[in-house]
């Protein structure tokens, strides 16, 4: 594991200067290849100074990221290194949880299988709920349940709900793969992993339930949003767009 | 179809998904005896051979080496899928529209991923894995077992990935590893949906060690 996220030496695609499908490849694909890399997977981990909270692949430099995020938008979550990334985790998953446990108390969903799907996903994400907690008491303070409201979008019906509840796991998985690289302990890098990739199941299947495009545009929309890579988000993207559903 | 688990059974599953008796050094060791026992000591590929014969390096070291060897052992997961998808696809006879859409789509993310897999390898310094021959056709009997065995196949895949991306050391490889797996969990939901089988049977994904996913895909590997 590297020291730190200073630490890591970006790849230098500039040694394959002959190698003209190298933008297929991971670090390049990803927008991490070659000058510029680094700044740019950890501007989806941490701190980024952009307005257009849509635009996850724009460069930083490397110097501006460690951490200033803690002193600014994301003093919201308590705690810093691994225990702000459980905190954070824990947050997204308490929203969810309330999401699921509010939708199915309003009765609003009345297609039977996309209600028990919506019981079976919110009871996943208690579980995480509870994983996280206790993981987070384990580092020291855990995050407080936020005050949610979902008013608007219950009161939509069943189609604005489910088109919600897929948004918000796009969001969900965005946000664990932002953080996943930045987790410095390897087992609860482990354990985001192993949520990380059940968030990516309920925003399939829950995009295809609500009707939206196989392939997305590379927003947060469709069963595979981005194609053939999952795009990450930062903190401050993803508390950015949690924020209508926080009373 | 669901579990339901108390906390103090969900902290035990915390535990018991970390890297705990699976050090990198312990991966890197099975990658050496078990390459030889997938392949057969004479059918391991030259390439394969010197990725591998790196891991006494890499298992003291933790660095961009272990990393070469952990995304060799993806590539050969993604050639097995590709590969897969891209012969089912002109094989299977009456596949549905639904199946045949999702299909491509898949055969195409999976070809993107051994590409970027094969690129990564060698920015890396690395020599990439070569192809293994594979051999599906008792999965190509029917839809029904074409889509059964990519389930497991996309199953084992996500559970791969979580297992061996603690164990990379480049900030970068894990930020790619992390954009391939959320890739391959979507996968196995939209199959899962197609069969008719809960999209998301756990609320935490396992993480295999490297022994059962050789195990699970030494079947479809024509032994040299």
């Amino acid at each position: 594991m590297p020291e730190s996220l200073e630490a890591p030496r970006p790849v230098d695609a500039s040694d394959h200067p002959d190698d003209q499908s190298s933008r297929r490849s991971l670090l390049r694909g990803l927008g991490l290849g070659g000058a510029g890399a680094l700044a740019v997977v950890l501007s989806a981990c941490g701190d980024d100074d952009t307005t257009d909270t849509s635009d996850a692949t724009t460069s930083a430099s490397p110097e501006d990221l460690p951490n200033k995020a803690a002193t600014k938008e994301n003093a919201a979550i308590p705690g810093k290194g691994d225990l702000q990334i459980v905190n954070y985790a824990l947050t997204l998953e308490y929203l969810e949880a309330d999401f699921y446990a509010q939708v199915i108390a309003s009765g609003v969903i009345k297609d039977r299988k996309i209600a028990d799907l919506a019981k079976e996903f919110g009871e996943q994400e208690q579980e995480h709920v509870e994983a996280l907690l206790k993981t987070a008491k384990s580092l020291g303070k855990p995050a407080g349940k936020p005050k949610t409201n979902f008013e608007s979008v219950l009161g939509a019906g069943p189609d604005k709900i489910l088109q919600t509840a897929a948004t918000v796991e796009n969001l969900g998985a965005a946000a664990y793969l932002g953080q996943a690289p930045r987790i410095k302990d390897e087992e609860i890098l482990a354990a985001a992993l192993s949520i990380h990739t059940v968030e990516a199941r309920h925003a399939a299947a829950l995009n295809q339930a609500a009707g939206l495009p196989l392939v997305g545009d590379g927003g947060l929309s469709g069963s595979l949003p981005d194609g053939a890579f999952a795009t990450p988000l930062s903190m401050k993207q993803v508390l950015k767009r949690i924020q209508p559903f926080l009373a | 179809m669901t579990r339901t688990t108390t906390p103090d059974e969900t902290s035990a599953e915390l535990a018991a998904i970390g890297v705990e008796g699976h050090s990198r050094s312990t991966f890197l060791l099975r990658s050496a005896l078990l390459a030889g026992g997938v392949y057969g000591a004479a059918a391991v590929s030259p390439a394969v051979r010197t990725a591998f014969a790196q891991s006494s390096d890499a298992a003291s070291e933790g660095n961009e080496k272990t990393d070469i060897i952990v995304l060799n052992f993806a590539l050969v997961l993604e050639y097995l899928e590709s590969t897969y998808y891209e012969r089912g696809l002109k094989e299977v006879q009456g596949l549905s529209d639904d199946v045949k859409k999702l299909v491509t789509q898949i055969q195409k993310d999976e070809d993107a991923h051994v590409d970027a897999l094969i690129q990564t390898v060698e920015q890396l310094g690395g020599t990439k894995a070569q192809r293994p021959k594979f051999d599906f056709s008792a999965s190509y009997a029917s839809q029904d077992t074409f889509l059964k065995t990519a389930n497991t196949l996309e199953d084992t895949g996500v559970s791969a990935y979580n297992g061996a991306a603690p164990l990379l050391s480049v900030t970068e490889v894990k930020a790619a590893a992390g954009s391939i797996v959320q890739v391959e969990g979507r996968h196995a939901a939209l199959i899962r949906l197609l069969r008719e089988k809960d999209p998301s049977p756990q609320a935490f994904d396992v993480a295999s060690k490297q022994a059962d996913v050789l195990t699970a895909i030494k079947p479809f590997i024509v032994q040299g």
